[in-house]
């Protein structure tokens, strides 16, 4: 097996004196799609935060390509292939739909014309925003807006996408609509981590399956493997 | 005819104000940075210049050729080390950061220049005027107002169309998400604050030219910006400009009225609009 794109080490972190992890151990290998699933409060958005240099971490828990990140700020790990859909979306507003494109274009590893992914791209797969693109974020759903947040992600031309929740808040219909594109972002050669509440989402877009539990990793194995007891008890604790 | 020069008058000196007020919305109206030194860094700009004036044999354009710099460094070291370390989403640390250096700017400056009142000397350009329909408009007054609407026009088309103003209105609107799209908004706010104190030293060549200057000025240029850019409405850089004029004619009309109501007259036009309006005249649709 090749050595993982991604991986953390006795991970440890949190919010000050608040310790959320305690030692998390998990891989990506280049392609692959992980998800990483739990309740609320299990740590799973701290961890993507301490992955993306927003929390302090040593330098040797997070490997990305070989090289120890921990730490690297958001905006140098972006150059480096990694970007992130964050819980809430977190649009920029006041600004229009391609407004907030091209602030990931203006600051992505490399040009909308070298990388995979461009705003016709995103078009095609996302039509509804090619219609509304120069309209303000305020004035679309959160489907919508939740469309806007993955392909600003995808247009910094990442090798390793982080989702955080994407289907939190939206109806079961757009949830499906943007679950199926994950193949295609997927088929691009961007490997993906999915945060995810909905386990049975989660177990079906993944190829493994790392489950949390009060900051530790309490499952891991191949998503289709797994029985739902297993998660059962590893996602509530036996 | 009377009340037409008023407003005339007004708009001129609605130029000046422009000048105060566009750092100021770029710091408060889009960064959400309140910066209470405003007044005191365009202060100390004037008494740099005026002293550099006595020393360096320049002209109004050559002072303004050697401030600028000056105030573009002054901007950025601002930012980078009282600034970014107390910006967030909460205001007041900032405003407590910048509180202090304001009164330690006055001190600093009485210190160094005492409290006598200076001006630049005058080049003749302060006092010429020409006449328009029985008007009388000064060249210097009118040079301010086109700046300021240079100024403006292109500082609205930067943050428009510019990649720093992408940049820079993203990093404002979620400074955490604008770090995830590849975003450096330490490195973006401090060039940003470097431009809005460049403008303030433009601002500060002006002030010296048409009035004096003295250490404990810069408080009442810090409340006319922050009227311009409340009465204009928050983030809107023509709102600003708008602002200030509102401002400047407010003061011209109470002047004529009687010499003391001049200044009350614009506090209470800003009162009025905060009644009415709070939202601001030109206030983008949250």
């Amino acid at each position: 097996m090749s050595s993982p794109i991604l991986s953390t080490h006795a991970l440890t972190g949190g919010y000050g004196d608040f310790q959320a992890l305690f030692g998390i151990d998990l891989h990506l290998d280049k392609g692959e799609v992980i998800s990483l699933i739990g309740a609320n409060g299990a740590g799973k958005s701290t961890f993507l935060k301490s992955i993306f240099g927003l929390l302090p971490v040593a330098p040797d828990m997070v490997r990305f390509e070989n090289a120890p990140v921990g730490g690297t700020p958001a905006h140098q790990m972006v150059r480096k292939g990694i970007s992130m859909v964050p819980e809430g979306r977190r649009l920029f507003t006041g600004m229009s739909v391609e407004e907030n494109m091209r602030v990931a274009i203006d600051n992505a590893r490399m040009s909308e014309a070298e990388g995979p992914w461009s705003r016709e791209r995103l078009f095609q797969l996302f039509p509804i925003l090619k219609e509304k693109r120069r309209q303000p974020i305020e004035n679309l759903s959160g489907g919508q807006q939740q469309m806007v947040a993955i392909s600003r992600a995808l247009l910094c031309q990442p090798k390793v996408l982080l989702c955080d929740e994407i289907s939190l808040g939206l109806a079961p219909k757009v949830i499906r609509e943007i679950y199926a594109v994950l193949p295609e972002i997927s088929a691009a050669g961007t490997s993906i981590v999915l945060v995810e509440q909905d386990v049975t989402l989660a177990r079906e877009a993944s190829d493994r399956l790392y489950c949390m539990l009060e900051g530790r990793i309490t499952l891991s194995g191949i998503s289709q493997d797994i029985s739902r007891e297993a998660i059962a008890s590893a996602y509530f604790g036996a | 005819m009377q009340w037409l020069d008023a407003i005339i008058q007004g708009v001129l000196l609605g130029g000046m104000y422009a000048q105060y007020a566009l750092g100021m919305a770029l710091m408060f109206g889009v960064m959400r940075i309140v910066n209470i030194a405003h007044g005191d860094v365009m202060i100390l700009l004037s008494l740099i210049v005026i002293s550099l004036a006595g020393v360096l044999p320049l002209g109004n354009i050559g002072l303004i050729v050697v401030i600028v710099p000056i105030a573009v460094l002054l901007g950025w070291v601002l930012q980078k080390f009282i600034l970014n370390k107390v910006v967030g989403a909460d205001p007041l640390p900032s405003l407590i950061a910048t509180f202090g250096l304001s009164i330690a700017l006055q001190n600093l400056m009485l210190e160094v220049w005492s409290a006598d009142t200076r001006s630049l000397p005058n080049s003749g350009i302060a006092s010429a005027s020409f006449e328009i329909g029985g008007i009388y408009l000064g060249v210097l007054p009118v040079l301010v107002l086109m700046c300021a609407v240079v100024l403006t026009g292109g500082l609205d088309a930067v943050l428009r169309y510019s990649r720093f103003g992408r940049g820079l209105r993203a990093a404002a609107a979620d400074t955490e998400a604008a770090a995830m799209t590849g975003v450096d908004p330490k490195r973006i706010y401090a060039i940003a604050t470097a431009i809005a104190v460049a403008i303030l030293g433009l601002a500060a060549v002006f002030a010296a030219l048409r009035a004096t200057v003295s250490p404990s000025d810069g408080s009442a240029q810090l409340i006319y910006a922050f009227e311009a850019v409340i009465i204009g409405g928050m983030g809107s850089l023509w709102g600003a400009f708008l602002g200030a004029m509102v401002l400047g004619v407010a003061q011209a009309i109470g002047l004529r009225i009687d010499p003391g109501l001049g200044i009350l007259f614009g506090h209470l036009v800003f009162l009025a609009v905060l009644a009415t309006r709070p939202e601001g005249i030109m206030a983008r649709k949250k």
